[in-house]
């Protein structure tokens, strides 16, 4: 079998070009290998060999990111690669960023697997980690010793087409990828395995790790709710009939603001849900059961409230990312403040 | 949601039914309900009482918001 080809990506420093002051050298290409591809290539063996070595200055790709990828898209076709590897490039912000960004040119233009390495706060990581293969590396390239290796093994896994496994197991970044697997013993004796470990104090591996939250100072409590502004948000997903703005039942992308001035009380005909994570029969039939507006309106003709905010704003909270929902609420908490509102209920299903 | 709004200063209450959830989130303010499908609502109820018990959980809510916390409390009865 003859050998795998494989295109070589780096910047000016790794080339020996030079520092920050060759950053915005444009890309040029060499036969072979250079700098790092010496240490992927004592990995690839017999088996893979660096036929080019393609080199950017950090700064000109980010600068120029359309015409440097399209630049390289034509260097690299040029070699017909069957595999293509990119840095690692450790902590370097851009030069992670052009890693991801070339990796991913490459994987989708030209269909050749390809793959990078780099730190996993390497802002490169996670702009791309979605889009393509990451390998794991330590913050500085004093680490090459183990990441080029890492780097190497899996890429020729890449282009030998072996299955990938978990990103714990072949050491990439995880890609928010869910796969359906059968794992020998079922859900209940590992969940009690792993209550059992943790009781022991013993270590054992989470299979849905939580993301992490950080918390906030408490508002101050209202003095005087009769003479304040009130709005009601939730993350229900109530929506007016036909739910107009299409938001989507799960993995919310946006998040809707209805105007329910005059609105005495959501009705079957007028109101619904559109989340998809609970049975929304009940919400349908009477979507107060999720915003109460009704009890709200009592409550501001009674005057224990001032006033009822007229927008409610809306989203469905299942499988929403925590990005997004901050997003979404950064967005309109400014508008709130705006409209003078001073007290907020949020229902959740 | 709640903490980019409660970030701006303006007090948050969460009215939710898996309080694990609301206090993993990080709110403060947090008020259970009654059930997933329906937080504040029973349809096991006439429509009049069905009311009257989402009224008193949105006063809970209500008093949650004139009270003053220092970090996360859970209102219950």
């Amino acid at each position: 079998m003859s050998k795998i080809r494989v295109v070589h990506y780096i910047n000016q420093f790794f080339a020996g070009i030079g520092g920050e002051e060759k950053a915005d050298i444009k890309p040029e290409v060499r036969d072979g290998i250079v700098g790092p591809g010496a240490a992927l290539n004592m990995t690839f063996k017999d088996e893979a060999e660096i036929v080019a070595t393609v080199i950017c200055g950090d700064s000109y790709f980010n600068e120029n990111i359309e015409e440097a990828k399209s630049n390289i898209l034509e260097m690299v076709k040029k070699y017909k690669p069957d595999l293509f590897v990119a840095g690692p490039a450790f902590n370097a912000g851009r030069y992670g960023v052009a890693c991801g960004a070339i990796t991913k040119a490459i994987q989708e233009e030209l269909n050749i697997p390809a793959v990078t390495a780099m730190y996993i706060e390497n802002p490169g990581a996670d702009m791309f980690k979605k889009d393509v293969y990451i390998i794991e590396t330590k913050n500085s390239a004093a680490s090459m010793r183990t990441a080029a290796p890492a780097l190497a093994k899996f890429a020729l896994k890449l282009a030998r087409n072996e299955e990938i496994k978990s990103p714990g197991e072949d050491g990439y970044i995880p890609r928010g990828i869910r796969k359906n697997i059968f794992r020998e013993e079922r859900g209940s004796k590992r969940a009690v395995d792993m209550l059992i470990k943790k009781l022991k104090g013993e270590a054992f591996i989470t299979e849905y790790p939580m993301p992490e939250f950080d918390n906030v100072e408490p508002g101050k409590a209202v003095k005087d709710l009769s003479k304040i502004k009130l709005a009601v948000l939730t993350s229900g997903g109530i929506v007016p009939k036909g739910n107009p703005d299409r938001i989507e039942s799960s993995s919310a992308s946006k998040y809707g603001k209805y105007d329910i001035e005059g609105v005495m009380d959501l009705t079957e005909e007028t109101y619904e849900t559109a989340h998809g994570g609970y049975d929304p029969v009940y919400a349908n039939e009477d979507a107060d059961r999720v915003l109460p507006v009704d009890v709200l309106r009592d409550l501001e003709k009674e005057g224990v409230i001032g006033e009822l905010h007229k927008y409610f704003y809306t989203t469905t909270g299942n499988g929403t990312s925590v990005g997004n929902a901050k997003k979404f609420a950064a967005e309109y908490a400014k508008e709130l403040v705006a409209d003078g509102v001073e007290a907020v209920i949020l229902t959740s299903t | 949601m709640v903490k980019e709004i409660e970030r701006t200063g303006i007090p948050v209450v969460h009215m939710c039914t898996v309080v694990p959830i609301s206090l993993t989130v990080g709110a403060n303010r947090i008020v259970p309900t009654i059930a997933i499908p329906h937080p504040l609502g029973n349809p096991a109820l006439e429509k009049e009482d069905e009311k009257k018990l989402r009224r008193k959980l949105v006063e809970k809510a209500l008093k949650a918001l004139q009270t003053e916390v220092d970090g996360q409390r859970v209102f219950e009865d």
